[in-house]
């Protein structure tokens, strides 16, 4: 089950800048640790972070190994009309989640 | 000049009575980090909350052969619901005749009520479940309850407390009463209050239970720890939550 927090406002002033944050249910297993057999955990991370805004691209993140468990992403932006505010992780082992909130303009 | 010793004394004696009542119980929040701080207190940052968003799921699924969800016994389903309850915890159990944990009371639930299966010790359902209902009691006051059927627990839990054990032959008291607000390494010694639990350690990186916690701890002063069922975690829990009675939960918490 995917687990995603989402904040962002539901309304907001035309062209006045906001945050978004984001949180997500993800182990970012490093594939550098061994496991209880001495054999190494293989990597499971999200590789990619994409946030939209009617289709266009907002931030684009390349997330390694280093990231720790549970990535938190807040970043700022600011739009001039009514849309969707879409959000993608894809990463190891076929992880792909898309999440997405409607903001207004007021 | 006697009336002067008079009022030195009664002056001296009123700050004596205040230094006795005035609380110098302090949570591990106060020695935090203050981005650490920030992330506990911010709902949308605070990584705990994916556990209580999934618990809140959970809450409302049909589990066992009773085929009957948390939900539809405790109404209101909405976060609201169990206000209370969680800062009550341990408590006795009639049922089984001995003091339970949140987490126990929720597996009562199950087998009992639900008749299905208990879950597995510390796993991410029973965690999202204590973290839901836990969170529900964040800002009210630990109210341990006033029952003697739990003396016998409290004082088995205040043994163990002060009891030296492990191959570094410490008690939890020597840390936690006798130096804690000092330096552990880098660490500034916390007063052991569980006033956040469950909670998200960093170090973690997921939420763990107070058992988890406790096990750390034994595991620190090199003393095996005893297994997740064991009742000396339950006596502990209760003596941990009588010395911070009337402290305000925190629940879920993040911790470094």
């Amino acid at each position: 089950m995917a687990n995603v927090l989402i904040n962002a406002p539901k309304s907001v002033k035309k062209g006045q800048a906001f945050e978004v944050k984001t949180l997500i249910l993800h182990p970012m297993e490093t594939g550098f640790r061994p496991g209880t057999n001495g054999t190494i955990i293989p990597r499971n991370i999200i590789e990619d972070f994409v946030a939209t805004y009617n289709g266009v691209e907002l931030i684009r993140l390349k997330l390694s190994s280093a990231i720790a468990a549970n990535p938190f992403v807040a970043f700022q932006v600011a739009v001039t009309e009514s849309g969707t505010l879409a959000f993608r992780w894809t990463g190891d082992e076929g992880f792909a989640i898309e999440q997405s909130v409607a903001i207004a303009v007021e | 000049m006697r009336r002067l010793a008079l009022v030195v004394l009664a002056v001296f004696a009123a700050t004596y009575a205040f230094a006795q009542t005035a609380d110098k119980r302090r949570s591990g929040y106060a020695d935090m980090d203050a981005s650490v701080q920030k992330m506990q207190d911010d709902d949308t940052a605070n990584p705990a909350m994916l556990w209580v968003q999934e618990g809140e799921a959970l809450w409302g699924k049909p589990v066992g052969s009773a085929n009957l969800a948390c939900a539809d016994c405790h109404t209101p389903a909405r976060l609201g619901g169990m206000a209370g309850v969680a800062a009550r915890y341990p408590a006795w159990s009639p049922a089984l005749g001995r003091a339970i944990d949140l987490e126990g009371r929720l597996q009562l639930c199950r087998t009992l009520h639900q008749k299905g299966p208990a879950l597995a010790d510390e796993s991410r359902e029973l965690l999202a479940l204590t973290a839901f209902v836990a969170r529900q009691s964040r800002g009210q006051p630990v109210a341990s309850p006033d029952d003697r059927r739990l003396d016998a627990t409290l004082r088995s839990g205040e043994t163990l407390y002060k009891r030296r054990q492990g191959q570094l032959n410490l008690s939890c008291a020597q840390c936690h009463d006798d130096n804690a607000g000092q330096k552990l390494a880098a660490v500034t010694i916390p007063q052991a209050h569980p006033t956040a639990y469950p909670l998200y350690r960093l170090e973690w990186q997921a939420l763990g239970s107070l058992k988890r916690r406790l096990r750390n701890c034994l595991i620190g002063v090199r003393a095996e720890p005893y297994p997740y069922s064991a009742p000396e975690y339950v006596a502990l829990e209760l003596y941990l939550a009588k010395r911070a009675q009337g402290m305000k939960v925190e629940a879920p918490g993040v911790r470094p």
